[in-house]
């Protein structure tokens, strides 16, 4: 099929493939991007919040023509028990400024853009190739793959593994373990279609302002996850994610969750009327630190999702594969220049640049919170939202009972649901993982 | 109060997703088995595109025509070889408007 050899094949067009494939080609090198599905993004799912910040750094223009939904002004943190939610809302005026911070977006428009600026950069792009295999030489160093198209390998110095969160390529190569049930989650996500200004109206945003929420609580039921809405120009991203360890011991079903969190009471008015265009779902690394697996090799490099590279406690994914995806381009490059071979002592170099970078600095803080989270999901996820609740409408209800008993009362169901020395021990090893 | 959010059945809410069918060739097998494992049987209830069902003899079947390629069952039951899975061929499966 392809005759040529290549200085580097990129496995993958989503936001860590795109980013490594449009880095290298903006700097010279001859680069193969192979994407399975229809059209970049046909295979992709996210929430969607992408980060500017991030995206700048790869392609500074961006704004000029990126599908971009709209720039979040206003974010909401609730805890949800069964009929209401408690929540922190943080909204300033700062964030409407000339370059926004964060924007929402949805991925199968977003990637079909980013794709093309990656041809506009000079790489080539083969879609509907799904790459069967990493081909090796005698020594073991990879040094092409194999694809299910007519024709024999392709070949390249370097292959760049962008291959997302299933990352079959590096499992079944013995680059990296399989993802162990406790260390991915699964999320399911409908989009809800809106007039735009229904959308303005409901949640207070004019133009291309936007609001998102973020929501734990007893939508889990008892499992550790996490339920989100994200406002798009004219639509809604509703979904919710549990890991899949507890998914598969409480034999719970994932449309059942997004069902009941669509009718919950503090949710339902706000999808009220939409239509339904798309279902999907879709695995995310949850287990931080620990779980990244070996990043190099002889003649590769993973990146993104692949790489278990997402920042559970802070919601970030997209931003974290954008940069891996850069900063190994970023290596290759310098080994090209300095005309190196691509081994793993060499490629080692792109651990050193990540490991400076905030991906690896902010998943090294965070290095305890999967466990913790995962161990006391019960707590975490139903006990304390279902107490702060109580203790909400206990403060805000004003019945005549003395003001002495009702703070009485709360910290008693405390002490009844957890224990004192429950309770200190939750503050203390929270405060420890997050620290 | 607003009305309840109308609930579709799992066959309807894949009905508004576009597949591309790869026919006779599905990405997807289950071993034969006697009595599915805890995890086999879990996927009946997990699978967010409920592709796996139990037939009238307790074993589980998949239809993986509305398969989203997730990857869950994989996690749960590649490693005991209960499941075989790959890639749909290229440019088949599911094929995401919005993703």
């Amino acid at each position: 099929m392809i005759k040529e050899e290549f200085d580097a094949i990129v496995i993958g067009a989503g936001m860590s493939g795109n980013a490594a494939a449009y880095t290298m080609a903006s700097d010279g090198l001859k680069v193969l991007q192979l994407e399975r599905g229809e059209y970049p993004g046909s295979k992709n799912v996210q929430g969607a919040i992408m980060y500017a910040n991030m995206l700048e750094k790869i392609v500074p223009d961006f704004r000029d023509d990126a599908p971009l939904e709209r720039h979040l002004v206003e974010q909401r943190l609730w805890v949800m028990d069964e009929t209401s939610h408690t929540g922190i809302h943080y909204r300033s005026d700062d964030f409407n400024e000339v370059k926004p911070n964060r924007y929402t977006i949805i991925r199968a428009q977003f990637d079909k853009w980013f794709s093309r600026r990656v041809r506009g950069a000079g790489a080539t792009v083969l879609c509907e190739t799904t790459v069967t295999e990493l081909v090796r030489d005698a020594k073991g160093k990879v040094i092409g793959v194999r694809t299910d198209r007519a024709g024999g390998a392709i070949y390249a110095d370097v292959v760049v593994l962008a291959e997302g969160v299933c990352g079959l390529l590096g499992t079944r190569g013995g680059l990296r373990k399989m993802l162990k049930p406790e260390a991915v989650a699964l999320a399911v996500k409908e989009m809800h279609f809106l007039p735009e200004e229904v959308i303005e109206q409901r949640f207070g945003v004019k133009g291309s302002e936007g609001c998102v929420i973020e929501a734990v609580g007893t939508i889990s039921h008892g499992m550790a996850g996490l339920g989100f809405l994200y406002t798009n120009k004219e639509s809604i991203s509703l979904g919710i994610g549990c890991l899949v360890s507890d998914f598969a011991a409480k034999m719970e079903s994932p449309y059942g969750l997004l069902d009941a969190l669509k009718n919950h009471p503090s949710i339902r008015p706000l999808i009220a009327g939409s239509e339904v265009k798309e279902y999907a779902a879709h695995l995310i690394p949850e287990g931080g630190y620990k779980a990244i697996p070996q990043l190099f090799g002889d003649g590769w490099v993973v990146v993104g999702d692949a790489a278990q590279l997402n920042n559970a406690v802070h919601r970030e994914g997209s931003n974290l594969a954008m940069t891996s995806g850069r900063i190994a381009a970023e290596a290759i490059i310098q080994l090209k220049r300095r005309n190196d071979p691509m081994t793993k002592r060499n490629l080692a170099l792109y651990k050193t640049m990540l490991d400076k970078s905030f991906v690896v600095k902010d998943l090294r803080k965070y290095k305890d919170m999967p466990a913790l989270l995962h161990t006391n999901a019960c707590n975490f996820f139903t006990t304390y939202p279902r107490l702060m609740s109580q203790a909400a409408q206990n403060f805000m209800r004003v019945d005549g009972t003395p003001k002495i008993e009702k703070e009485k009362a709360t910290t008693a169901a405390f002490i009844k649901a957890r224990s004192r020395l429950g309770l200190v021990s939750d503050a203390i090893r929270l405060a420890l993982a997050w620290r | 109060m607003t009305n309840p959010v109308r609930i579709l059945r799992v066959e309807d809410k894949l009905y508004q997703n576009r597949y591309l069918v790869d026919s006779g060739r599905p990405h997807i097998n289950v071993r034969p088995h006697e009595q599915p494992s805890a995890n086999l049987l879990a996927l009946t209830r997990v699978c967010p595109a409920k592709c796996y069902e139990l037939n009238d003899k307790g074993q589980v079947e998949i239809t993986a025509d509305g398969c989203m390629e997730c990857g869950t069952c994989r996690i749960l039951c590649e490693t005991s070889g209960e499941i075989e899975w790959n890639y749909p061929r290229g440019g088949f499966g599911v094929l995401f408007k919005f993703g």
